[in-house]
């Protein structure tokens, strides 16, 4: 757990907003991270889901994982839903129309493919647009609904079943993360952050102020999936952690343009910790492994340029 | 009062939606269709109409914010034409299965490709099956009235389902017209506000889009099935109210001179006022030939038209879009069903003609009923023929 | 008596087939999949809550004297409590041992 005060778990949010009896694997860190989500928003806030993981396995008829307002159209238009939603209370509390008068918090969740790939146009477009809503990526890193497909958001060397390592081609995905927080900060939003369940404090605290900040709101949730990443049930919260250790998946935010760390760490961990408890790197040598770490460490260091210059602009 | 004014029938469009006090508009610009949504856009920028623009980036967005303002309870419109139709494909699917009343103009466009900008119905035809009313208009009085009357029958919630309104690009959205416009008041009184059934509110939490499982699949598609054919009463009901408040009087199925009629000729859209100066020559010439038009396409109003084959004997359906390899043109496919097993049913020819912007002529309608009677005559077994293409 | 989901005829349905009992997912059992379930020493348990945090399952349930019990009709047995108590005072035992 966090460097924080051990009992600080008592202080959340007691109330569950999203169900038991979802049909999710075991330990599954994307209805964990959900979950969480969902406690931080507390009752005002009106959902528009993806088609994905989190879909399926929260809204199988006839039952309902979901305790607020919920709505899923399709896969690739979570945003446009959303904006459809956030612009209709609007003005529909603006002409005294709408049944409730309090701020009522839109959200907008999909999975990486539902985000990265396919939606990617549709989140540009309310992004742009300046909805005041949060999108939530849960990024387990391929297309997990349909059986483990890569997505552009799965990490180089990763196998899936549309990335398989092979005799012919042993590496497994070949192109590298995309960076999806970048592209959702190029859009001057005043809200941008990377998150994590292994986090539950930080991740709760970026969904509050992700709410409170008016205009869009981005947050990229990383959550591991035991089934898609061949790797123990158990581990799903403590591999997340490792990714951070590890800098794989560093957690930030952008205010305004401004880079910040929230969660750092005095030593970093091999990315070979990380690796290792997971089935879809086991095939990787030990030159892949280390070019990994390579592209690992640069990025870190890009990101920590950011950081840099963000925090002597503030001086 | 009621006030006449000469205006394009795309901005008259647009007056309509304001007078139904739309409260939001997804837009996305595509020709024809294009100033429809300008306009609207103007009125929201002036004050005129207080509802939300949503300008986005595509018209998949546009139906998908179409799902989530009507979800929200927002009254709902957006437009569009050929490949954004196409584009919306998906959603159109969807909107009816959760029930939501949106309203949408369709600027009828040929489609992609070659790509072509002039109007013929193969955007409307490939949607067919998605489970929206779909509403042809002849002329701009007609574009103004059927769309405010699409937003009463739409709401009312023994529908709830959404609506297209179909008028022929350029050739009607684009011409200049006298329209009698209606006052906000007597608008409101014959539209009142929309009360959603349900929608996303916290208080009241629902979930809409849930996950068909095989043991409710079934049930649903015959739901749907079910409210789509018995909103043809909706229908009625609000054409026979807008006639007695406002004297203009309307018909899921139209005819035109058809009394003693031996041949029809049948049209949908705005080539039926071509295809009545052509029933007029051929009157005047002693032949007896009418004219029937299909203003309801979805749902197919079936008993309406069988109640008008009286006497009649051949049936000239004209199609304004091509089923590929297809039995028939895709209005005649249909006709023929509604009439296959009825008694003394007509002999039906099936013509396509006006694709992409080819005009169909006086000379083109006669020749299809020249045509029609003499395959009828020798029962002259075929698909579909083509009509104004060089060979 | 009230017909179940799958007994209903088309019209006896909700409009556009929706869900409206908020949460009712709880109904359906997940418990059954599970092969081990967690277990507590009490003694060691030092009530920090973090079990229930990051339970997926929202299947650890405060009692009332500040330790946490497992809502089993729910809880998949993936051992993540197991794994994440500070105290390793969760331990997976084997269904029905
Ligand atoms: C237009 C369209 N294309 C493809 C699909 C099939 N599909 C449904 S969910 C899914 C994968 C979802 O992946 P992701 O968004 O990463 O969410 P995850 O399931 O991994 O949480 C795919 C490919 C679809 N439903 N719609
Ligand atoms: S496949 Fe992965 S993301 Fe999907 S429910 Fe299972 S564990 Fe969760
Ligand atoms: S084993 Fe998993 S599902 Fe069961 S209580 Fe622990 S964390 Fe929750
Ligand atoms: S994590 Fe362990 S110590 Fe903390 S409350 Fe749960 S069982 Fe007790
Ligand atoms: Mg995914």
């Amino acid at each position: 757990m966090e460097n924080l005060n051990v009992y600080a778990a008592k202080m959340a949010p007691q109330q569950e907003f999203l169900a038991g009896g979802h049909r999710a694997c075991q330990g599954c860190a994307e209805l964990l991270a959900a979950r969480l989500v969902a406690k931080t928003l507390g009752h005002d806030y009106i959902i528009a889901n993806a088609t994905g993981c989190l879909e399926i396995v929260t809204s199988s008829y006839p039952h309902s994982a979901w305790e607020v307002p919920w709505i899923h159209v399709a896969f690739e238009n979570a945003a446009a839903v959303a904006s459809g939603v956030e612009a209709a209370v609007k003005i529909l509390q603006k002409k005294g129309k709408y049944p409730v008068d309090r701020k009522i918090t839109i959200l907008a969740q999909a999975g990486d493919g539902g985000t990265v790939d396919i939606g990617l146009q549709a989140l540009s477009g309310a992004l742009e647009r300046g909805h005041d809503m949060i999108y939530i990526c849960y990024d387990n890193e391929a297309y997990m609904n349909t059986g483990v497909q890569r997505s552009s958001s799965t990490p180089y060397g990763a196998t899936t079943t549309t990335s398989p390592a092979g005799a012919a081609d042993p590496l497994g995905q070949h192109t590298m993360k995309k960076n999806i927080v970048e592209i959702a900060a190029a859009h001057n939003i005043p809200y941008v952050a990377t998150a994590s369940p292994s986090y539950p404090f930080d991740l709760m605290e970026k969904v509050k102020k992700a709410s409170e900040t008016p205009g869009p709101a981005y947050i990229h949730c990383f959550v591991p999936c035991p089934t898609g990443w061949r790797m123990a049930p158990n581990l799903a919260v403590s591999i997340g952690r490792i990714a951070a250790e590890s800098k794989v998946f560093p957690l930030y935010e952008v205010v305004n343009g401004e880079y910040r760390m929230t969660v750092t760490h005095k030593k970093h961990r091999p990315v070979i910790d990380y690796l290792k408890p997971q089935g879809r790197f086991r095939h990787l040598n030990e030159d892949n492994i280390a070019e990994i770490q390579q592209q690992v460490d640069k990025s870190y260091e890009r990101l920590l340029k950011k950081v840099k210059m963000s925090s002597t602009e503030l001086d | 009062m009621a006030k006449r004014v000469g205006i394009e029938v795309s901005l008259a469009i647009s007056e309509a939606v304001k007078l139904a006090k739309v409260d939001a508009v997804a837009a996305y610009p595509i020709t024809p269709q294009t100033h429809i949504v300008e306009h609207l856009s103007e009125l929201v920028a002036e004050g005129e109409l207080d509802a939300a623009f949503i300008p986005v980036e595509s018209e998949h967005s546009a139906m998908s914010v179409c799902a989530g303002t009507s979800a929200a309870g927002a009254r709902t419109y957006t437009a569009t034409s050929s490949q954004g139709l196409a584009l919306m494909n998906e959603i159109l699917f969807i909107i009816p299965a959760l029930r939501l009343p949106v309203v949408m103009t369709i600027a009828n466009r040929a489609l992609s490709g070659p790509i072509s900008i002039w109007n013929d119905h193969s955007d409307i035809m490939s949607v067919r099956d998605t489970g929206w009313i779909a509403i042809f208009v002849e002329n701009g009085q007609e574009a103004f009235d059927l769309t405010l009357q699409s937003f009463k029958i739409a709401e009312d919630h023994r529908v709830l389902l959404p609506i297209s309104v179909n008028l022929d690009g350029f050739t009607l959205s684009h011409v200049i017209e006298p329209h009698e416009f209606l006052d906000q008041d007597e608008v409101d009184r014959f539209l009142p506000e929309y009360k959603p059934a349900v929608q996303l509110n916290p208080d009241d939490p629902v979930s809409m889009g849930t996950v068909g499982v095989p043991e409710i699949y079934a049930e649903a598609k015959k739901c749907q099935d079910e409210v789509l054919k018995g909103s043809i009463k909706v229908v009625k009901e609000v054409f026979a109210e807008f006639a007695e408040m406002f004297g203009r009087e309307y018909k899921v199925v139209e005819t035109y001179r058809a009394e003693g009629a031996e041949t029809l000729l049948m049209t949908m859209g705005s080539v039926s006022e071509t295809a009545m100066e052509a029933i007029d020559k051929m009157q005047e010439a002693g032949r007896k030939v009418g004219l029937i038009r299909l203003r309801l396409w979805r749902p197919f109003p079936a008993d309406d038209l069988r109640a008008e084959m009286g006497s009649v004997k051949t049936l000239a359906v004209i199609d304004r879009a091509v089923s590929f390899g297809g039995a028939g043109g895709p209005v005649a496919g249909e006709v023929r069903s509604a009439l296959y097993n009825v008694d003394d049913s007509p002999y039906i020819a099936s013509f396509i003609a006006g694709l992409g912007g080819r005009d169909i002529t006086v000379d083109d309608f006669i020749e299809m009923v020249d045509q029609a009677e003499a395959m009828a005559k020798v029962n002259e077994i075929h698909e579909y023929k083509m009509i104004g293409v060089r060979e | 008596m009230t017909k179940k989901y799958n007994e209903k005829a088309w019209h006896e349905y909700e409009l556009g087939f929706m869900v409206s009992r908020p949460g009712c997912s709880a109904e359906y059992r997940t418990g059954d999949w599970r092969s081990q379930q967690p277990q507590t020493n009490k003694e060691k348990c030092i009530k920090c809550g973090v079990c229930y945090l990051v339970c997926p399952e929202g299947a650890i349930v405060l009692a009332a004297d500040g330790t946490y019990d497992f809502d089993l009709e729910h809880c998949k047995g993936c051992g993540i409590c197991a794994t994440e108590c500070w105290t390793g005072c969760i331990s997976m035992v084997e269904e029905g041992e």
